[in-house]
């Protein structure tokens, strides 16, 4: 698809969201709703005695998992998988650079997952619900946080290079 | 009328369209090539901006969108999510978010694009986020200065920088313009490809740099659905044709005595001028705050007659015309001033012992209303206030 007709598309969707719901697109938020019911139900004792989910449960007394963005992230898996179904993409592969081998791209994306992970907790989003989201509305503190990712990512790039490049 | 959460649409069905607006995002995602580490990073080396291209376009699409339905007073601005900022956790966050997004080559929703048509690091960037995420929560005593410091609220960058939302808005737009033009020839640098468009597409690029900015003129050049109610209620002429219906303090007195629960009687005047006096039973809807979401109900319902005062007679008109555009309520509009209504019940002159029949009749009629509406006021004291409806704010971001 062109880039732009996406864009065009994805901005829409976005414009669609926010006039119906009020808020923006998200996927970190799925992420640590799956973590927060999991550490629940692993560990009930430890989640009422830490800081983290207390005020969790306090503030979602509803429970981490009925949740928007938890339903959303749903229907984005439906959504890719049926785009890969008509555009003959669906198959496990395994995508790395033309230099690494295949351990070397997992322990890079579990690392990779890690960090984004982390970083999305402590800025509040990631690229969707707060770089994306947060230019739609102009917040001040989203449109900061896409600058510092795309900022550190074009930072780091070059130490990284040989996971990606020839 | 936006956003329709959750007064349109409630809670429960919100997370069905979460569903399908999921649905089409992922769609949008894969189709546009997102499920594709080479091509997310291709964005950090110069070799592909789809990344640029795509994320760029629906931020300026969306905005300008934002600002146009908000113009024309279909999207309510001042309630929808505006992430908080955070200044600190916002840029730490986001540099460790850089550097996961150039080791792990995703970012959490394309991650589950790729992870749902099987790309196997895209799964193990997944497990690794939620790892990440445990160590977040755990962490959560130690990091929740950093978490918490310097926080300045739900600000928007333009008010930040002292400019208009809709000057902000050109800004963005032309960077994004320029970014475009600039990335396309690094791009073909970098892949050592020539310059050259064929003419036809060049055109249709052209037209779509030029839409946003038209959009954002329209917003800033014509008038809004506030401005143009205020200009329609403002002219003398309308005030004059317009008829109004008319009740007087007699008759009002009366509808409160035995009907006041078919009645709203608002005052539209200041909240000082409300709380040194108001009618019996009246609640404050001040002037300018009549276009408020919050009192919207008020002029949609058509079970009670709402019944408007002020000590002007302009005011009070252009109370009832404001109302007229939000809603299809019955509006009456009381004759009398707040202040005479006061002095011809609450401080009623015994009449002289000469006085005519007619007057006598008045004035016990009006004594007995006045001590009717008092005892109905004493007696609803607590149930008679209408349910305040707050203005909800909505949730929303990655929190």
């Amino acid at each position: 698809m062109n880039p732009y007709l996406a864009g065009v598309l994805l901005g829409l969707l976005l414009l669609v969201t926010i006039f119906i719901t009020g808020r923006g697109l998200g996927a970190s938020g799925a992420f640590r709703g799956v973590v927060i019911a999991a550490v629940e139900s692993a560990a009930p004792e430890h989640a009422r005695n830490s800081l983290y989910y207390k005020e969790f449960a306090e503030a979602n007394p509803e429970g981490p998992l009925r949740n928007w963005l938890v339903f959303e992230v749903l229907g984005v898996f439906i959504g890719a998988f049926f785009s890969g179904v008509i555009s003959n993409r669906i198959g496990l592969k395994l995508e790395k650079g033309p230099r690494v081998t295949n351990t070397v791209r997992i322990i890079g994306a579990v690392a990779g997952g890690a960090l984004f992970g982390f970083g999305s907790q402590l800025g509040r989003g990631c690229t969707s619900g707060a770089a994306l989201s947060g230019m739609a509305v102009m917040s001040f503190g989203g449109i900061l946080t896409m600058m510092a990712i795309f900022g550190a990512g074009y930072a780091l790039a070059y130490f990284f290079r040989k996971l990606w490049l020839n | 009328m936006g956003p329709l959460v959750p007064f349109i649409i409630s809670d429960e069905f919100n997370l069905v369209i979460a569903v399908l607006v999921g649905i089409a995002f992922g769609f949008i995602l894969e189709q546009a090539g997102f499920s594709s580490t080479k091509k997310l990073v291709g964005l950090f080396y110069g070799y592909d901006f789809t990344v640029l291209r795509v994320f760029f376009t629906a931020g300026v699409t969306a905005m300008a969108g934002v600002l146009l339905l908000g113009h024309y007073g279909l999207l309510d601005l001042s309630i929808i999510y505006i992430n908080p900022t955070f200044l600190r956790s916002a840029l730490v966050g986001g540099v460790v978010m850089g550097a996961g997004f150039i080791i792990g080559g995703f970012c959490p929703g394309t991650s589950v694009c790729a992870a749902a048509i099987g790309k196997l690091d895209a799964m193990a960037f997944l497990g690794g986020s939620l790892l990440g995420i445990i160590a977040f929560t755990e962490g959560y005593p130690i990091l929740e200065k950093l978490y918490l410091a310097d926080e300045i609220g739900q600000v928007r960058i333009n008010d930040q920088l002292g400019l208009s939302m809709e000057l902000f808005g050109f800004l963005l737009a032309f960077v994004a313009v320029a970014a475009f033009v600039a990335t396309w020839i690094i791009e073909n640098r970098v892949n050592k490809r020539p310059n050259d468009i064929p003419a036809l597409q060049l055109r249709k690029y052209a037209v779509l740099a030029v839409m946003p900015f038209v959009i954002l003129a329209t917003v800033v050049i014509l008038p809004g659905k506030e401005e143009i109610i205020l200009s329609r209620i403002a002219e003398a002429k309308r005030q004059q044709t317009c008829v109004f219906k008319e009740i007087n303090a007699d008759k009002l007195a009366s509808e409160i005595v035995n009907n006041y629960y078919q009645l709203n009687i608002i005052d539209v005047r200041s909240p000082e001028e409300y709380e040194a006096y108001h009618l019996p039973m009246a609640i404050n809807i001040p002037f300018d705050q009549i276009l408020d979401r919050q009192w919207e109900h008020i002029f949609k319902q058509r079970l009670k007659t709402n019944v408007f005062y002020a000590d002007n007679d302009t005011l009070v008109k252009m109370s009832c015309l404001k109302a007229k555009f939000i809603g299809k309520s019955e509006n009456l509009i009381l004759k009398e001033s707040s202040d005479e209504f006061r002095k011809m019940f609450f401080e009623l002159q015994e009449p002289l012992p000469d006085a005519s029949k007619h007057e006598l009749e008045v004035y016990a009629f009006r004594s007995q209303s006045a001590t009717g509406m008092q005892s109905l006021v004493n007696s609803l004291k607590n149930i008679g206030q209408p349910v305040k409806r707050e203005v909800i704010k909505i949730q929303g971001g990655c929190s």
